[in-house]
């Protein structure tokens, strides 16, 4: 767990980061969210002491930070810097071997470690030995999270960790990133200044603004219960898709009519997300779909009609609140 | 062109030894100073990109010591680290430091930022940053530094013969000053070719992958430790006097080289420039050294003279000449000129010279103080009887001597007097005078008889142990030849002689070079 108090970083008169706290639980995954220039890259530097706070608290597992030497604190945390910051000079292999070095790892674990997350990664066998200029930007991004994440540590902190690939390979990366087990038991802080990622991965996104924090929430809360007229904006444009993107069946199960007859044309759990549910209907809108509630088994089926009926019904009592 | 490559291929074969003992220092010399220069221009150079406020000043100090002309850098690390290999190797890895401090900082500071911190963040320490991260990285841009500090040192490196520390500056200014277009090849030839070679070895361990240039780094000083051993090679014997000649000195007859053939001289000689020796010998650097009979420094350092038993070095006496026409036509010039004869002798000389180059007194004052002290100044006359040329050499004794002259014939005659005073070596003076540009000048039998007439070696031999037939022989041959004539001698001689410190030689009881080799050779 790791807790933020009225952490502040001036920079001469510049207010990078002006006195905001957070927490994060033991495997959640927090986004920090905001505008170019907000002070997300200087919160996530004060984790790891790159930077120096100018004022308030850190603890890591109620370890207080500023008790430790910086070294031994920042081989316990993963880090993947916002342009990957791999080592030119060393082989892929190299590259994701240097904290196991630090830490004196014995050669044989060290290369169990490597070819296993190579794997996990989807980088193939012969990327060990070339040079990271060899690589594409994704495969590099990959080395730069396997590299974080050699030492299994249990922190991880990402600077806009996707942020220099195409949409395409983000999509494939955010799935597979989602799939990854090394990161379910992980404590996560990642910053990221778009909208879309921020929902997609975040169990809860902390909004920044000029150095302070807007608003920390889930994403339905951010997109349900904005504080103020800066979230509202700020998700603004690409409102409907992220609602699609974080109400699942179950939200709107209670607006659904109940089966009638069995024949849609796919099962699905209550669990998925509207915007995949959707995905199904793209090749025909007139198919109905089956729903299993996961508590008591029962069915209902829905067209695509019935679901945004649904949907809409649900946003107005979402809106009474 | 054939003949000439093949004379110059035939002096390298000739002098294949020296060839060889001069390429290894010079080897030596540039790479004990570049070791040395890596050594501090490295960490120089971290340590100015982890305290910026001091990059300025630390690469502004190299900077301005790269622009002092090497030889004055040269002259000024004389009186701190004597002669020899210390100094020069000092002033060599002075002028390689700039390039190593600079491409070390730039290096570093080049850098990506982000690898940087990539490094940091994943736990490393400083130190385990610069070594694994850093220097890696920067390691292409210090091995252009080095390389371009090696071009720049094997170039400085021929001056370290100016200060008796070897290399293939020895034939290179040799040559320049024997006029030997060959010797100055044989020096010049091998140092530019070590040049291109250490140029062309290094750009190749800079083109290596970085994986290779571990290796490479890792070697690199084990390379230049090898490389700079070879200076201590050679100067492997010594005498009990230590001589420092002159590079012209060293290859002349009437030089080193008749003080092998005709004495069997045999001392531990290193090579030197002209403008340090006599210090030199003054600080106890040097024994003996080979100097010029006149030489104000003589007095100043306070140096004796070694008798020529054997006469190797043929005697320059000072007289005028004239042309034949001129006298003619200023009918009492002659008896004018003649005023002075006998009147300077080698020690009124030296302590001429000494007035001017030590005391810095003006050649008209000095000439004017002798004239009065010796009671032969007289106030100007008028000066309308015609106008008479006065030449002169560029050297301090010409010019006082061109001054007496201009004043006697002011005061003794009618005539006026244009003087063009430094006009460069003997050919230049003597086709003035050939050309009726000057009426004349003072010149020096031997110049006369080696520069000018060229007679045969056996001629020469049989003339110059007496100075008496040397001065009938040019005065004959001139009148014959040029229809220009040698008035009576100035009195004074200015030959090569070897010198040593007065004090020492006293001490050794030397007063010839029979008895410096008798001491050499006593147990
Ligand atoms: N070393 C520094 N010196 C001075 N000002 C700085 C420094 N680092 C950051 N800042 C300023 O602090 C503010 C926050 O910077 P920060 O890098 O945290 O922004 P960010 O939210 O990560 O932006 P981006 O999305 O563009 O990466 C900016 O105004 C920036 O100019
Ligand atoms: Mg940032």
């Amino acid at each position: 767990m790791i807790k933020v108090e009225h952490l502040s970083k001036h920079f001469g008169k510049i207010k990078a980061v002006d006195g905001i706290s957070f927490q994060v639980q033991e495997h959640e995954n927090l986004i920090l969210l905001g505008t170019s220039g907000c002070g997300k890259t200087t919160t996530l530097k004060m984790i790891n002491r790159l930077i120096e706070p100018s004022a308030g608290k850190i603890a890591i597992d109620g370890k207080n930070i500023f008790d430790q030497s910086p070294e031994v604190l920042r081989r316990g945390i993963g880090y993947v810097l916002q342009n990957n910051g791999l080592f030119p000079h060393y082989t892929v292999a190299e590259n994701i071997s240097v904290v196991p070095q630090l830490l004196k790892w014995d050669k044989k674990r060290t290369e169990k470690r490597v070819e296993e997350l190579l794997e996990k990664l989807h980088l193939s066998k012969d990327c060990l030995h070339v040079y990271p200029n060899e690589l594409s930007g994704g495969q590099q991004q990959r080395v730069g999270l396997a590299r974080a994440l050699v030492a299994d540590p249990p922190v991880l902190l990402m600077d806009e960790p996707f942020g220099a690939l195409d949409n395409v390979t983000r999509a494939k990366i955010h799935v597979e990133f989602k799939a990854l087990d090394e990161l379910k038991r992980k404590t996560i802080i990642m910053v990221t200044h778009d909208v879309q990622e921020a929902f997609e991965l975040g169990d809860r996104i902390c909004l920044m603004d000029k150095g302070k924090i807007v608003q920390c929430g889930t994403p339905s809360e951010l997109l349900f219960n904005p504080h103020n007229n800066f979230v509202k904006g700020f998700l603004a444009h690409q409102r409907l898709q992220l609602e699609f993107k974080t109400i699942r069946l179950r939200d709107i199960w209670k607006w659904l009519p109940p089966q009638l007859s069995k024949g849609g044309a796919f099962d699905l759990s209550w669990d998925v997300i509207l915007w995949d549910v959707l995905e199904q209907f793209k090749f025909n809108a007139s198919e109905t779909v089956n729903i299993t509630n996961k508590e008591n088994k029962e069915e209902k089926s829905a067209s695509f009609e019935q679901l945004m009926s649904a949907f809409y019904q649900y946003k107005k009592q979402e809106a009474h609140e | 062109m054939n003949e000439q490559q093949q004379t110059l291929w035939d002096f390298m074969r000739q002098q294949s030894d020296k060839l060889w003992e001069q390429t290894i220092q010079h080897i030596g010399l540039t790479f004990i100073s570049l070791f040395i220069a890596v050594l501090i221009g490295l960490p120089l150079g971290i340590f100015i990109t982890r305290r910026k406020q001091f990059s300025g000043a630390i690469l502004g100090i190299a900077g301005v010591l790269q622009t002092i002309p090497s030889i004055a850098l040269l002259g000024f690390m004389i009186p701190v680290l004597g002669i020899g290999a210390k100094p020069a190797i000092a002033a060599l890895l002075l002028y390689a430091l700039l390039p190593i401090i600079r491409n070390t900082y730039t290096g570093i500071i080049g850098v990506d930022a982000a690898v940087k911190e990539a490094a940091v963040a994943m736990g490393m320490s400083k130190w385990q940053v610069l070594v694994k991260v850093e220097l890696p990285l920067a390691m292409p841009v210090i091995f252009a530094g080095i390389r371009t500090a090696t071009v720049i040192t094997v170039g400085v490196a021929t001056l370290a013969s100016y200060i008796a520390a070897g290399g293939l500056g020895e034939f290179i200014f040799g040559g320049i000053s024997l006029n030997n277009t060959n010797m100055i090849l044989a020096g010049a030839i091998p140092a530019a070719l070590l040049a291109i070679l250490f140029d062309f070895l290094l750009s190749r361990l800079q083109k290596l992958n970085i994986q290779k240039l571990k290796t490479a780094a890792a070697t690199l000083p084990l390379l230049l430790i090898l490389l700079s051993s070879f200076y201590f090679l050679p100067d492997a014997y010594g005498t009990k006097l230590k001589a420092g000649f002159t590079p012209e000195f060293m290859g002349r007859q009437d030089g080193n080289v008749g003080l092998q053939s005709k004495y069997g001289l045999k001392i531990h000689t290193v090579v030197i420039s002209d403008a340090v020796m006599y210090k030199a010998a003054y600080e106890k650097q040097l024994d003996v050294i080979s100097g010029y009979s006149t030489d104000g420094r003589l007095k100043a350092y306070g140096l004796v003279i070694l008798d020529d038993d054997k006469h190797i070095f043929p005697p320059y006496y000072a007289a005028l000449i004239i042309r034949e026409d001129a006298l003619k036509k200023f009918p009492e010039l002659e008896k004018t000129l003649n005023l002075l004869s006998g009147k300077i002798n080698d020690s009124i000389m030296t302590a001429l010279n000494y007035k001017t180059d030590y005391l810095h007194q003006s050649p008209e004052r000095v000439a004017k103080d002798f004239l009065v002290s010796n009671k032969l100044w007289k106030p100007e006359q008028s000066g309308s009887d015609g106008m008479v040329r006065i030449g002169s050499k560029i050297f301090g004794e010409q010019y006082i001597l061109a001054n007496i002259y201009s004043m006697l014939i002011k005061g003794y005659t009618n005539y006026g007097v244009a003087t063009k005073t430094g006009l460069g070596g003997t050919k230049i003076c003597f086709d003035a005078l050939t050309n009726n540009q000057i009426d004349f000048y003072p010149e020096y039998t031997g110049t006369g008889l080696l520069a000018i007439l060229h007679p045969s070696p056996k001629t020469i031999d049989s003339l110059t142990p007496s100075p008496d037939a040397t001065y009938n022989y040019v005065r004959d041959e001139f009148k014959k030849k040029y229809n220009i004539k040698w008035l009576k001698p100035i009195g004074f001689n200015n030959s090569y002689a070897l010198m040593m410190r007065r004090s020492q030689a006293k001490e050794l009881n030397i007063k010839t070079i029979l008895n410096l080799k008798r001491y050499l050779e006593s147990r």
